[in-house]
């Protein structure tokens, strides 16, 4: 048992090919299995194929195809939003205000279109300037006070979630914003935000495809573009980055306009699939992404973690979400399986871990 | 706080041209009386150093003797705020350690500058990334990365089985030469280490030293920091030694022996003083202890060679 055995890196490549490489003879294989074990994105997967088992057999319903595209749905609209939610933890920030700031942008595109009688392309892009000044600022004061963002983003949240209620109701006299289906500019923009297309006779949302498009990309800019690297090294070790000259505020900050981007696209996808936007929701949607980045086996203090996990994380919320109603229980059960899931799946994701890396 | 001018045992020899370096022109980075405060607090006062190829530069000093203060300077992190800082001969002043690295000045720190969970090859390359293909789709040359990584280790005798094993797995000593060996690649003309074998053992110290040797070999500059004057005789050509903030002594290899190094580094003719003090105590043999003498013999200016 002298033998060395080293951990699984944080970023992984296809292997090296070195043809007849000398090497110090210290370390050995580990067995395949263990080394995938050892993975988060595996540990998550098998998670949710017990996951979607369990409902297989619990909720006949789920069977269906319908059901499943309404699943992946459900999952989409969390996974789209637990994407920039991972890389901003993998980058080692918080992100408590995404919840709210998707009302936000949804309630600003609705409102600057309606009361001014706009074309809603204008509401959209105005949304998205404030969407993407929410990300900057967030991001830029986390690197200018060195605060933690725990602190900074609650302060946001509150702040953002006061601002929803109060202006709704001084611009519209209401919590909810004036139905927009009647606009110019409404059909376009319900069909690239919230349309769904047909495929062997079940209905499937664009959403789902956005969010498989996003988690590609992501995965891609991740693991093979500088871009990537410094998020990782942002995360990992900022000090040791900033030495090396990698550019660490400003990767802080476009992580955090990222997250602000994604609430734009999903605030508009709710927008254009409700025709109105209730002022007071969206609170405590931030702690189910940033719980899907967790159980999709981002490290909470950055520096480790991948793209393709929150999709699986996401996909398990989803779920359970629509499961639990297919199954007839309680719906109120949702946020306690959350709870235990969560918790599962650290607990699992330590042990696999422990075990798997054991030096 | 800070001490006046220099203290009465400390001197500053005048340095004497190396033949090796090539004049006083050879210099690529000099200080001219630099100092630094933060606040009201003046963490170092009135430094002269002076780095040129081929030669390693030692600054030895005790904790909170200024030695961190002096490299953040030259590395960029801070800012002089007396005196000159001189890269080839101009006046410089560095906002970011980015353009320390632009001028050849790169820096292995105490705490490596490493991201412990990414793995070697890409810690190899952090901040200065191969990348290959055009804008939308430009991505990262790993095939290069990882070869050119792996290449320029064995170069500096460094033999990994595996470059995608995270950082923080490696030795101590293993860190510290990939460091190395990162900053060398680079193009780096100054290499500042700062406490490179201040955590390691008497072996890896050995290991640490040999690529210090080579990369002084290979014609860069080197500042090597630390609290060891073993290690530092061992390598140095110059040695400057810092004390609250001041330099206290400053001398080349020829004008100073290993005894008189340590003797200035553990403290000098505060440690005959206290030598006296203990000679009250019973029970305490001083009669090894070294004599005033032979502690001040340096700033004397008697150089033994």
């Amino acid at each position: 048992m002298g033998m060395t055995q080293h951990a699984e890196p944080a970023v992984t490549t296809p292997p090296a090919s070195g043809p007849g490489k000398v090497t110090d003879g210290r370390t050995s294989e580990r067995p395949l299995a263990l080394r995938l074990l050892a993975r988060p994105e595996v540990g998550v997967f098998l998670g949710a194929v017990a996951v979607w088992v369990f409902f297989l057999i619990a909720a006949p319903p789920v069977r269906e195809g319908s059901s499943m595209a309404n699943i992946l749905y459900q999952s989409s609209t969390i996974g789209i939003m637990a994407l920039p939610v991972a890389l901003l933890m993998i980058g080692g920030e918080f992100d408590l205000s995404s919840g709210v700031a998707v009302i936000t942008s949804a309630l600003t595109a609705s409102m600057f279109a309606f009361q001014l009688t706009l074309n809603v392309w204008a509401g959209i892009f105005v949304a998205l300037l404030v969407s993407l000044a929410i990300g900057f600022l967030n991001g830029w004061l986390v690197v200018k006070t060195g605060l933690p963002s725990f602190l900074i983003t609650l302060g946001t949240f509150l702040i953002l979630q006061g601002v929803n209620l109060a202006v709704t109701k001084l611009v519209t006299g209401n919590v909810a914003t004036d139905d927009i289906s009647n606009m110019d500019g409404f059909d376009q923009a319900k069909k690239v935000f919230a349309s769904s297309f047909e495929v062997g006779g079940v209905q499937i949302k664009i959403t789902i495809i956005y969010w498989l498009v996003f988690a590609a990309l992501a995965t891609w800019v991740l693991l093979r573009t500088k871009y990537g690297n410094w998020i990782f090294a942002v995360g990992g070790n900022k000090d040791s980055a900033r030495a090396v000259g990698v550019p660490v505020n400003f990767t802080k900050i476009s992580l955090f306009m990222l997250v602000g981007f994604a609430a734009w696209f999903v605030g508009m996808h709710n927008l254009f699939s409700f025709n109105t936007v209730q002022s007071g929701e969206g609170v405590g949607q931030e702690l189910i992404y940033i719980s899907a980045a967790v159980i999709g086996g981002c490290l909470l203090t950055g520096g480790a973690g991948s793209a393709i996990g929150p999709v699986f994380g996401a996909f398990m919320f989803g779920m359970v979400q629509q499961g639990i109603v297919y199954a007839g229980w309680n719906p109120d059960w949702f946020k306690a399986f959350l709870g235990v899931m969560l918790l599962g799946a650290v607990m699992i994701n330590l042990w696999v871990s422990r075990t798997a890396t054991r030096r | 706080m800070t001490t006046e001018e220099t203290g009465p045992h400390g001197a500053i020899i005048p340095d004497t041209p190396d033949t090796a370096a090539g004049g006083e022109d050879g210099a690529i980075v000099e200080l001219r009386g630099a100092g630094k405060s933060y606040g009201n607090i003046r963490a170092l006062h009135g430094v002269d150093l002076t780095v040129r190829p081929g030669q390693v530069t030692c600054v030895l000093g005790d904790n909170g003797a200024g030695k961190s203060t002096l490299i953040k300077i030259i590395s960029g992190l801070h800012q002089h705020t007396e005196g000159e800082f001189l890269v080839d001969g101009t006046p410089v002043r560095f906002s970011t350690p980015r353009e320390a690295l632009d001028k050849g000045i790169a820096t292995v720190y105490q705490d490596l500058a490493v991201v412990p969970l990414m793995p070697v090859w890409r810690n190899f390359f952090l901040g200065s990334e191969m990348t290959k293909g055009p804008w939308p789709v430009r991505r990262l040359d790993i095939e290069r990365m990882k070869q050119t990584a792996d290449h320029e280790l064995r170069e500096m005798g460094i033999v990994l089985d595996d470059l995608e094993q995270p950082i923080g797995t490696l030795s101590g000593g293993q860190r510290q030469c990939v460091a190395i060996a990162r900053a060398v690649y680079f193009g780096a003309r100054v290499l500042i280490l700062d406490e490179p074998t201040a955590a390691l053992g008497v072996k890896q110290s050995g290991v640490v030293l040999k690529y210090v040797a080579a990369a002084r070999d290979r014609g860069l500059g080197v500042i090597f920091i630390t609290h060891n004057p073993h290690h530092a005789y061992m390598v140095g050509d110059h040695f400057s030694v810092l004390r609250l903030g001041t330099m206290e002594l400053s001398a080349a290899r020829e004008q100073i022996t290993l005894e008189e190094l340590t003797n200035h580094m553990a403290g000098g003719a505060e440690l005959a003083a206290l030598k006296h003090e203990l000679s009250q105590v019973r029970g305490v043999d001083t009669e090894a202890l070294p004599e005033e003498g032979d502690l001040t013999a340096a700033t004397a200016g008697e150089g033994k060679s």
